[in-house]
């Protein structure tokens, strides 16, 4: 990870870049150095909610660890996470920012004097006599050689092949994430998002806060695979959710101008005539996650004791990384021989629930009660998630704590002591899913408390505003009475409102987004000029790869043989996902392809680092 | 035997050696079936060649089938259409040492004798070709410019694209596990799928040719080491030819590199004591050690961005040079193994060159040059352009 700082020059390359020159004597006469060894009982790969947990478990044992990192500071997506964790409170932070969430585990992280941390450090290869390539600071090579290596890479994301997917505009995920929210860069101003997970939900919202207008968010499935409390909270902010959609094109001709897409119908074919076009400058794309398992795998085969956790083990949520990091830093602990007791069947099932995709969902019960003042819970899917049950001062919000999926419950009152008013479980809820509905002034209009999370100044008292169910749908107009800070809220804002009693309890939010912003163009544009790129590094075509599946080419290294594709820098990151839906579109069974060996090195490095020249150092360059 | 399962030749490996010997028997009209474990042509050793193409070795047998073979690589694409990215960058050989020297001037004699268009330069006119040469202490190099690189990938899917288009036939993900003899004559081969009928079966499988060689009852000097090899990122033009620098350092022998016709550096380096066996998974010590060497011989290399490395098998011979012809034992059984790493350069030469020897159609010339490779020779000499 290369940090742009003063000196830095940046080109523009048309062609091919010209190698710099240098004075071949006098740089001739520098002498190689020898490669930095290191030995450590652990090498942690991926310094983000998995590796520092685990850092942190092996810290608490005295056991000897680096953590490397390409990043420049620790924390890894944790960083771009600004809205609050959902999980268990008591397990992983639920409720905490997820910004937060990596300075907490920082700062516990290096306190223990037996763990080192390489910042911009990136593995670069694991080889056969079990010893790991690391770049550090991207000028010098360091082979460590780990007694285990725990590997905590995280996820690398999926891209989709359309018409137009390299044009400048179409982002991923994390990419926009890191500009926006780790950047504090607006990239954009009207976003089309694809993918209806919690990646592509929370983008969205993210980019709602950032003052980016969302145009609509496209999902191939019939029900977005996020939680439904995100897909409600966009919905209610004002962004229109095409669900059975598909993304057609990408449109412009040097930069994103417009997206393309239509319906689909059961067999995910396109349906003819439902095509729209959306007036937008920027596509994120996010359609899922893999793995980073290749120095996981390379270990194992090598022979080199090796764990995984996290979303390089298996993608999940962040609180699931934490957890699953956590235990498999005491599994390796206990590989090293350190007694760390058993560890608990009870962690094992926390970590599975954590990493649990979203279940059923309830019809939400409404609240008989119009007197006093509670709380409405529009939380109606089992997802792992209990802050709730955790502020409540009388302790009036419930949950079956065997499993933290369950839905919570508002008990009433305990101890002859009821719902006080306080506010903060409409604060703390992940999902912006709690408001509450006080009849004490006024039984006919209610005052309802509705958690906000945008600038102070977005809403003031005296507007009138839009209110909506859980899902979205308009209730009524209605003025803002107030828009205020409980104490502890962190930086969740209450608006409160008072609303006519036959739809108080019903409301979950407030629209923030006009609807003319989700509206179509008049006409949908079609792109027929140009093929879906499969490999963006030697720009290989869809079209390339179809017409050698059809000739009847199972082989991915016949297919990098004969195109390219999978040649480039990126190392068949990106192209592999792609040429098995290509294959999987020509309706070609996954037991018949074949992949391709994954090689070092991860990431490019320049040959003078490995033969030991610091390319900062020499002054010999002749330009 | 049903018909459809009875060939003229079988051809055991789909290989820089294998895939243009079946275009060049199938060119002649015969029928052909190519046998590889492999699911697709060029998977074994084909895909790990750095992909360089010279007539310049040192001995007549290799010149004569190099130039044969160089010839067919330079005009396949005029010839056919298919790109197999050729270019006619040259091949150097450097000299810092008096050693290296006098072994390249003692070569000279017999290349220029067989016709090679190669010279020796002196320092001047070696830093022409080679601008970005360390120039501290070079005494000069040979250089022959006919002598060039191909991609090996692409240029094997050409010679296989073009046999299955004359008729040849390739079974991939079939493994020969038996020789069908009667007597002492080849009456054809046994598969993990079934039995193919044929008179002649060639072995040219590369790195597994003594274990092919077995299932015959032959027994054939040939055993892999293993080199390993790199590609860079793309930069413009700088480097024209092969540069070649023989002298022996600390764990390694010879190193060499060039950049390709898409403007990627490509290299690799003799591992010194050799590494035997078929050990193909990536080593810490490769980069270290062919970094140090790239850079003090082209300083401005250093800047230049490794991309990938890899690991391949040379099929070694006792004396270094390949091993090709009849058996005595086994008639119709011929071999094309033990190319030493120059599988790649010497295929289609090579191809043609056995085409003949099917065919019994081969000229005196052909005879001399067998004589350098054939199975019953000493192994007394030893390659020094290995």
């Amino acid at each position: 990870m290369e940090l742009v700082r003063p000196g830095v020059r940046v080109e523009p390359v048309e062609g091919l870049p010209e190698l710099p020159r240098v004075d071949a004597r006098a740089a001739g006469r520098a002498k190689a150095k020898p490669v930095e060894a290191v030995r450590v009982p652990v090498l942690i790969i991926g310094g983000g909610p998995a590796g520092l947990s685990a850092g942190i478990e092996l810290g608490k044992r005295g056991v000897e660890t680096l953590i490397i990192d390409d990043k420049h500071r620790l924390g890894g997506k944790l960083i771009l996470q600004t809205h609050r964790f959902f999980g268990s409170i008591d397990a992983v932070f639920a409720g905490t920012r997820g910004i937060d969430i990596a300075t907490r585990l920082e700062n516990e992280v290096r306190a223990f004097p037996n763990v080192r941390v390489w910042l911009q450090s990136s593995a670069l290869a694991v080889y056969s006599d079990r010893t790991v390539g690391v770049l550090v600071e991207g000028r010098r090579y360091v082979v460590v050689t780990p007694d285990v290596l725990l590997v905590t890479a995280g996820a690398r994301e999926k891209n989709l092949a359309f018409p137009g997917n390299t044009l400048p505009g179409v982002y991923g995920a994390g990419a926009f994430q890191t500009l926006v929210n780790r950047d504090l860069v607006k990239p954009t101003g009207r976003l089309f998002i694809v993918g209806g997970g919690n990646v592509g939900l929370i983008a969205a919202y993210h980019a709602l806060q950032a003052g980016i207008a969302v145009v609509g968010l496209v999902e191939v499935m019939p029900e977005c695979g996020g939680y439904k409390v995100h897909r409600d909270k966009l919905a209610r902010l004002g962004v229109p959710i095409y669900t059975s959609h598909a993304v057609l094109s990408a449109n412009g001709a040097d930069a994103v101008e417009s997206v393309t897409i239509a319906r689909v119908d059961e067999e995910y074919s396109l349906v003819k005539g439902t095509e729209r076009s959306f007036d937008c400058d920027t596509l994120l794309i996010a359609v899922g996650l893999d793995p980073v398992n290749e120095f996981y795998d390379k270990a194992r085969e090598f022979g080199l004791p090796a764990f995984a956790a996290g979303d390089a083990e298996e993608i999940a949520e962040a609180s699931a990384a934490i957890f699953s990091g956590k235990i498999r830093g005491l599994e390796v602990a206990r590989a090293l021989g350190h007694d760390v007791g058993e560890i608990s069947p009870e962690w094992y099932r926390t970590s599975d629930i954590l990493k649990s995709r979203p279940g059923a969902t309830i019809h939400e019960e409404m609240p008989s009660a119009e007197a006093g003042v509670f709380p409405v819970i529009h939380c109606s899917q089992e997802i792992p998630c209990d802050p709730c049950t955790g502020v409540c001062p009388n302790d009036l919000i419930e949950m079956d704590k065997t499993d933290i999926r369950l839905l919570p419950s508002f008990v009433g009152e305990k101890g002859g002591k009821g719902c006080t008013g306080c506010e903060k479980c409409v604060a703390i809820c992940p999902g912006l899913a709690v408001t509450l509905v006080d009849y004490r002034k006024d039984p006919e209009f209610p005052t309802v408390a509705i958690p906000f999370e945008f600038l102070k100044d977005t809403l003031k008292a005296g507007d009138v505003v839009v209110v909506e169910d859980t899902e979205g749908n308009a209730l009524g107009r209605v003025e803002v009475g107030a828009v205020k800070a409980i104490k502890a809220n962190d930086r969740t804002m209450i608006v409160k409102v008072r609303a006519p009693r036959e739809y108080a309890k019903r409301i979950a939010g407030i629209r923030v987004q006009p609807p003319e912003t989700g509206e179509p163009l008049s006409r949908y544009v079609e792109r027929t000029d140009e093929d879906a790129v499969i490999c963006r590094c030697e720009r290989v075509t869809a079209g390339d790869i179809r017409k050698l599946i059809r000739e009847g080419v199972r082989d991915i290294n016949e297919i990098k043989a004969m195109t390219r594709a999978g040649m480039g820098s990126c190392g068949a990151k990106t192209c592999t996902p792609l040429i098995h839906q290509l294959f999987r579109e020509e309706g070609v069974p996954e037991a018949e392809i074949i992949d391709q060996p994954k090689r070092p090195l991860f990431l490019e490095v320049p040959l003078g680092i490995f033969a030991g020249f610091d390319p900062e150092e020499e002054g010999h360059d002749s330009e | 035997m049903t018909a459809n399962r009875t060939f003229d030749v079988i051809v055991v490996g789909a290989g820089s050696v294998g895939a243009p010997a079946a275009l060049s028997l199938a060119e002649a009209g015969l029928k052909v079936l190519v046998v590889d474990q492999y699911p697709s042509v060029g998977q074994g050793s084909n895909k790990r060649a750095i992909g360089g193409l010279r007539a310049t070795h040192s001995d007549p047998a290799k010149i004569r089938i190099g130039l044969r073979s160089l010839e067919m690589f330079a005009t396949w694409e005029e010839r056919f259409g298919d790109r197999i990215e050729w270019r006619k960058g040259g091949y150097s050989f450097v000299a810092y040492r008096a050693e290296e020297e006098r072994t390249l001037k003692e070569l000279l004699v017999v290349q220029k004798k067989y016709g090679l268009n190669i010279d020796w330069l002196d320092a001047k006119a070696f830093l022409e070709v080679i601008p970005d040469l360390n120039p501290e202490g070079l005494i000069g190099g040979t250089f022959s410019p006919d002598d060039g690189h191909a991609s090996p990938l692409l240029a094997v899917h050409a010679f296989y694209s073009r046999a299955k288009m004359l008729g040849a036939e390739f079974h991939f993900n079939e493994r020969v596990t038996g020789i069908v003899t009667a007597g002492a004559r080849v009456r054809g081969v046994r598969t993990d799928k079934g039995d193919y009928g044929a008179p002649v079966v060639v072995n040219a499988a590369g790195p597994w040719a003594a274990e092919v060689a077995e299932l015959a009852g032959i027994d054939v000097p040939v055993r892999p080491d293993s080199h390993e090899g790199a590609v860079t990122e793309a930069v413009a033009r700088f480097l024209e030819p092969m540069v070649v620098d023989l002298r022996p350092v600390d764990g390694s022998a010879n190193y060499y590199f060039y950049q390709h016709d898409t403007g990627q550096v490509i290299f690799c380096i003799t591992p010194s004591p050799s590494i035997w066996g078929m050990d193909i998974r990536e080593t810490s010590s490769f980069l270290p050690l062919v970094a140090s060497r790239m850079v003090g011989l082209i300083p401005r290399l250093k800047n230049l961005r490794v991309r990938r490395t890899w690991r391949g098998l040379y099929p070694m011979t006792p004396d270094g040079f390949p091993i090709v012809g009849w058996t005595r034992d086994l008639e119709g059984y011929m071999l094309a193994v033990g190319m030493c790493g120059q599988g790649f350069m010497l295929g289609p030469g090579l191809g043609e060159l056995m085409t003949r020897l099917v065919l019994d159609a081969a000229t005196e010339e052909d005879r001399e040059t067998l004589s350098y490779l054939s199975p019953y020779r000493e192994f007394k000499g030893q390659e020094k352009l290995k």
